[in-house]
């Protein structure tokens, strides 16, 4: 039982993680109907920004936590722009070509990414300093460390604020209006692609979150780790529905929950002969089992709709 | 009665198509003007270029005196000029109020800022487009279905949350493509009693439509488009009158 309760901790914190990012997926799908696989991408220049911000600052003497959130807001701001660059001139030019190419082109985006991440930061795996006290607490038998606690708590804050801008606000009723049908909404005054750029704003600050999240809780950082996270977290989106805000929570939570049991329990369930080192497994039989079983995901409307 | 809007040689060609060719008209200050003519006379088209969703290509429009830059649909919207569609294109899966108050976004300002940090600002503008959108909801008599998904709508209120939608932009001019069409004797009725309302109120519509009984009721001139080309404008009686249009409706009788 502690096992289970431990691994559903744990599992919570890396969906926490998921989710912020599967919103970025889910945010840009929702408006432009294709998938940004530089996503992933935004969330290793975030981790890595705020890493260089860290020691800059650290290295000043301000206290820890100060640190912590001067850091994110350069690692914020530095991703906010390059996700507008991204769009305005790898996106934009491709709006109205067949879905195909943006698609392509979003790869070519990832890949020029990461090798600049590793022509700046170089192929080794960084330390990130331990910025938040490291403490464990107690609960229900489960150990969980104050890092694990923070990032539940401000991914949840942040995931709260953004429905309530999307579907309490002038901004995010303009953007719903631009998902459903862009032509009209411009006729309704709305200047599609400042949404669009909005959009990309956004889901990029909420990426580089999630890259200082994620960093702070593996206390690593490296120019590859947006690779996998970005994979997962699509997976996500894909699980809760993609298009769907709350489905793309609601998939990031259930798939890090997923993840974790998986990971504790292989071992148990194949008699040794598979490791924790499989967790990346799961995710991806998720991937398959749900684009099989229930293409529109769990809350997804019939894909056939958008058309 | 002063001009509103006035279009001067309008052309649009599709490929070999020459779908509009030197379109001229002038619209008054509170009137309702109509634009008829046979299937594919160019009016639809003609309203898509009015309302900035095509490019034109050749010809100016001048809205109250000003030229209006026809390039991009929301500047076209900020300018005065608001339209229903032929095929309803309302946003299905909001509600009946938000749809509208979509409507408002041209006349209203607060930003990211304002709406992250939920100033104070940002309250009191978000609860009066709330306010506003309720107002025009009544005007139209679907106050009372204001938090339905539009896409659950009957049909008639459909188009007339379309109208509702149009007027939250604060047209001069409301450009009305086909309101009527898909509607039973009724609704239309209704329908009329609307644009009649809109009228009383001040504001001046353009109408295309295909119902000719309507548009010769309602309308205070209308202009006759066949292949593309104006060939008549003038009060509803003298039109009925032309040859011209006679024989563009296949020597029918417009009544």
């Amino acid at each position: 039982m502690d096992i289970f309760l431990q691994q559903v901790a744990n599992g919570l914190t890396l969906g926490s993680i998921y989710a912020l990012v599967a919103l970025g997926y889910t945010l840009v799908y929702g408006i432009l109907g294709m998938i940004n696989f530089a996503h992933g991408e935004v969330v290793m220049v975030g981790a890595l920004t705020a890493l260089a911000a860290t020691k800059f600052l650290l290295s000043a003497a301000f206290p820890a936590p100060v640190v912590f959130v001067l850091a994110f807001i350069f690692a914020a701001v530095v991703c906010m722009l390059l996700g507008v660059l991204i769009e305005r001139i790898a996106y934009r030019p491709l709006r109205n070509a067949p879905r195909l190419a943006p698609l392509i082109t979003a790869i070519g985006v990832s890949i020029i990414l990461q090798q600049l991440a590793m022509m700046l930061w170089g192929r080794s795996y960084h330390a990130v300093p331990p910025l938040l006290p490291e403490t464990t607490h107690q609960l229900l038998g489960a150990q969980i460390t104050t890092v694990q606690i923070v990032i539940v708590g401000v991914a949840a804050l942040t995931m709260a604020s953004l429905l309530i801008l999307v579907n309490r606000t002038r901004l995010g009723r303009a953007m719903r209006a631009t998902a459903e049908n862009p032509g009209v909404a411009a006729l309704m005054g709305v200047d599609a692609n400042r949404i669009i750029a909005l959009t990309f704003l956004i889901g990029s600050a909420l990426a580089a979150l999630a890259g200082v999240l994620v960093s702070a809780n593996y206390g690593i950082a490296h120019y590859n780790m947006g690779f996998m996270l970005g994979l997962k977290a699509f997976t996500a989106a894909v699980l809760g529905g993609i298009g769907n805000l709350a489905g793309a929570v609601v998939g990031g939570l259930l798939l890090g929950v997923i993840e974790a049991l998986g990971a504790g329990y292989i071992g148990d369930l194949t008699g040794g002969v598979l490791g924790s080192q499989y967790q990346d497994v799961f995710a991806f039989f998720v991937l398959i089992g749900v684009l099989v079983l229930r293409p529109a995901g769990l809350l997804g409307e019939k894909v056939a709709e958008r058309a | 009665m002063t001009v509103l809007l006035e279009a001067r040689n309008i052309g649009k060609r599709f490929g070999g198509v020459q779908a509009l060719k030197d379109v001229s008209l002038t619209i008054r200050r509170g009137e309702i003007y109509g634009l008829i003519g046979p299937n594919g006379a160019g009016k639809t088209t003609f309203f898509n270029v009015l309302t900035g969703l095509y490019p034109r290509d050749a010809g100016t429009v001048i809205l109250a005196g000003a030229p209006l830059a026809l390039g991009e649909p929301h500047r076209v919207t900020q300018a005065g000029i608001a339209r229903t569609f032929q095929n309803i294109r309302l946003f299905a899966n909001m509600s009946a109020r938000e749809n509208v108050m979509v409507g408002r976004h041209a006349r209203s300002k607060v930003g990211v800022g304002g709406a992250v940090l939920r100033s104070r600002t940002q309250r009191e503008e978000e609860a009066a487009i709330r306010r506003r959108a309720d107002e025009l909801l009544a005007y139209v008599g679907l106050l009372e279905r204001a938090d339905a998904l539009a896409k659950n709508l009957a049909y008639g209120d459909q188009r007339r949350l379309e109208i509702a939608r149009a007027l939250a932009t604060e047209p001069q001019l409301l450009a009305l493509d086909e309101p009527a069409a898909g509607m039973n004797a009724t609704e239309t009725a209704a329908l009329r009693g609307l644009i009649e309302g809109l009228r009383r109120d001040g504001l001046t519509v353009l109408l295309i439509e295909h119902d000719v009984k309507l548009v010769m009721g309602l309308c205070d001139r209308v202009a006759v488009l066949d292949y593309g080309e104006k060939i008549a404008e003038d009060v509803p009686a003298a039109v009925r009158q032309d040859a011209r249009v006679i024989e563009a409706y296949l020597g029918g009788s417009l009544e």
